[in-house]
């Protein structure tokens, strides 16, 4: 066993808790990103969540194969983005009201499929060991980094090109900011919209993979307690650029450490309060950066607006 | 600015929203009034009729029925009742401790015909089953880790609980003597009497054994955060604590972690060891089979909660079987086997207390004297708050 690393397991601790817990967060945010960039809110990432985490794990079960859960569960948000795309674009239905009604529908159905696999342990995703190089066993398991993580790292800079510099992007944008413009250049707002919901929601479902097959690692029902939800939330703390959205997630995985990591070295008061110390950093960031002179930079111009008459 | 104002509705759309909340509010006054009051009885002739000549008995948990934790020690008793000639189960599980509970508890008596109810959770109690119980008089209702009070409770409501931390004391044992860092973890919760009394007894367990074991609590916050749980686990491992134990709903979670990072762990609720073959020492599980296979001879044997042949507050330990010992894992050497063996069969012929005096809290004050010991059933143990010497935390947030 190692020498005990004392206050050095604080700030360890948080670096370790930011690698293994903000994935979840970070395709979540990545995937309402893409979706509100078009125009569209979805609500129901929370229920594309727990789906995905529930079939990743399941398919993982049965199957034996990790990375085939993951697909599932990429091709389970696929569907619930199909579902919400179509509904919300209906005549004067409200985006926001179907992605509340997908929170209820998405974690129903992944209770109800998910009951056999609550006590059987799947097989987890391989991780890689970026600390072998160092002798201290809290170091090493730090460093086991799930390849979700960085393929979710390297697709926010990625999608950051797409939008700035890309033809597709630069139709999202369209559709997002203003959809007469679109339709005037012969867009089908109706079908840009669907597969940008559409492929949001399949890094939501990947997002849920990470729960069940790296960190924790296990299905339950309360597995994503809330994470779809925040990391919608979070989209807007990021103004809309998927770089930010990463900074975001990172932050965020990071805090959800901070409580337990203060605890175990001793500093065993307030620990309601370290553990809500995302939500008073959030408010904390939202009041620096706002301003009395402007409105909200960066919102896509369409968003909540009620549905035009499909062309 | 904008011209639209954010919310604009028409008349008929007022209108329309008015005559809708009228309807469904006439339409639950009257399933309302059809469903409370005078057909108590008739409901329950009803199901002595249609129930056939088996008793039926109703299970709620609050969570899944295999989550590795508190729901599943539940149903395994549940399912061990199930196996006597003459019962029959039914069960829900994922029932809210909210009003939910009521419609189920309603829906069992009433559909199921059930005459016996289990309800598992702890919220449930006050005062769903309270309500439940003025209304239903025939039913017989018991409840989890409630304490019966005669002048204020219904006589058809009756109460049980295990002394499960006589399981922790022992574990405590296990985990003092097989540790070798003597830095012991403990994932609890929320400081409750309960929950502060597992700690200290598998604390006062460990030190028996080895005086410089120290155990590390943090809490959680909630009964179930997968998330918390498996983060405080790594930041227990990373501060070089090599055993963990929990209080919480499913150690599924911390169970796993802990055998990832490759240090020992300590069951609670149920037997963990399919989670972590390597490291598991053992654990403190509840014995619902042998409770509720006993309650259940009781009611056919004809006794009743109402007439006092079933008693309407039921404790035990080891001795009566509500609690028991995982089996040893592979990293317990034969030797710490044999004297936690030895303690265990003290506390089954009652020779010794886990609460004897003096007992010192982590602040340095004295809160059992030397002369004092406070044998299991004392009261004072249930209403406990404070942590014993070695632990480290601290019960207020």
């Amino acid at each position: 066993m190692a020498e005990a690393l004392g206050w050095l397991g604080v700030p360890l601790g948080i670096i370790a808790g930011t690698l293994r817990g903000s994935a979840p967060f970070l395709f979540v945010s990545l995937g309402e990103c893409l979706t509100e960039k078009s125009g569209k809110i979805n609500l129901g990432l929370e229920g594309t969540l727990l789906m995905g985490a529930m079939s990743a794990y399941g398919i993982s079960y049965l199957t034996g194969s990790p990375w085939l859960g993951v697909l599932s569960a990429g091709v389970a948000g696929l569907l619930f983005g199909f579902i919400h795309g179509f509904l919300s674009q209906q005549p004067r239905v409200n985006d926001v009201a179907v992605g509340i009604a997908m929170i209820i529908f998405g974690s129903g159905l992944a209770f109800f499929l998910g009951k056999p696999f609550i006590q059987p342990s799947a097989p987890q995703l391989p991780t890689l060991d970026l600390g072998a190089w160092s002798q201290s066993p809290p170091v090493q398991a730090a460093l086991q980094i799930s390849p979700l993580f960085l393929i979710g790292v390297a697709i926010a800079p990625v999608m950051q090109w797409f939008f700035r510099s890309t033809r597709w992007g630069l139709l999202i944008r369209a559709v997002g900011d203003s959809p007469d413009a679109a339709r005037a250049m012969g867009v089908s707002i109706y079908k840009v919209r669907l597969l940008s919901i559409m492929a949001g929601s399949f890094l939501s479902g990947i997002g849920g993979a990470s729960l069940s097959l790296y960190y924790p690692g296990s299905w339950s029902e309360r597995i994503s307690s809330g994470q779809g939800l925040m990391a919608v939330a979070l989209v807007i703390f990021a103004k809309w650029r998927p770089m930010q959205c990463l900074y975001a997630s990172l932050l965020f995985g990071g805090a959800q450490a901070i409580g337990p990591a203060l605890q175990s070295v001793g500093i065993d008061s307030y620990y309601y309060l370290f553990n809500a110390s995302p939500y008073i950093l959030t408010l904390l960031i939202m009041i620096i950066t706002c301003s009395p002179k402007r409105t909200l930079t960066g919102v896509p111009g369409a968003l909540g607006r009620t549905n035009e008459s499909r062309l | 600015m904008n011209q639209r104002p954010f919310l604009s509705l028409s008349r008929r759309q007022v209108v329309r929203g008015l005559l809708a909340s009228t309807a469904f509010g006439v339409a639950r006054l009257a399933a309302g009034c059809s469903s409370s009051g005078d057909t108590a009885d008739d409901a329950a002739k009803d199901a002595a009729s249609t129930g056939g000549d088996d008793l039926v008995v109703g299970f709620i948990y609050v969570g899944p029925k295999d989550d590795y934790g508190y729901n599943q020690s539940h149903a395994i008793g549940a399912a061990a009742m199930a196996k006597i000639p003459g019962i029959k189960i039914v069960e829900e599980a994922n029932v809210p401790e909210t009003n939910a509970v009521q419609e189920t508890m309603r829906s069992m008596i009433e559909l199921d015909g059930a005459k016996i109810l289990f309800p598992t959770s702890f919220g449930y109690f006050d005062p769903h089953i309270l309500q439940l119980a003025e209304e239903f008089p025939e039913v017989q209702f018991f409840h989890c880790g409630s304490v019966y009070d005669e002048k204020v409770h219904p006589s058809n409501v009756g109460s049980y609980f295990g002394y499960i931390d006589e399981a922790q004391y022992i574990a405590g044992i296990v985990a003092g003597e097989t540790t070798k860092t003597d830095k012991l973890g403990f994932i609890a919760a929320k400081p409750i009497p309960q929950v502060l009394r597992n700690i200290n007894s598998f604390t006062l367990g460990a030190r028996s054994v080895n005086p410089k074991a120290t155990v590390q609590v943090i809490f959680t916050g909630d009964w179930s955060l997968p998330v918390k749980e498996s983060e405080a686990t790594n930041s227990m491992a990373d501060q070089s604590i090599d055993v963990v134990t929990c209080h919480v709903d499913s150690p599924k979670v911390i169970m796993e972690t802990a055998e990832k990072r490759g240090i020992y762990c300590s069951g609670y609720h149920t037997d963990q060891a399919p989670l972590a073959p390597k490291g598991y020492l053992t654990g403190a599980e509840w014995d619902w089979s042998s409770v509720y296979t006993q309650y259940a001879k009781d009611l056919l044997g004809g006794k009743t909660l109402m007439d006092g042949g079933i008693p309407h507050l039921l404790r035990g330990g080891f001795s009566d079987r509500f609690c028991t010992l995982s089996a040893y894992g592979p990293a317990v050497s034969e030797k710490v086997q044999a004297d936690a063996n030895a303690v265990k069969e003290k506390l089954i012929a009652n020779e010794m207390a886990i609460y004897q005096g003096e007992i010192k809290d982590n602040t340095g004050k004295v809160q059992i004297p030397s002369d004092k010991k406070y044998d299991q059933k004392a009261i004072e143990l249930e209403q406990m708050d404070w942590l014993v010497d070695g632990v480290d935390g601290k019960v207020a947030g």
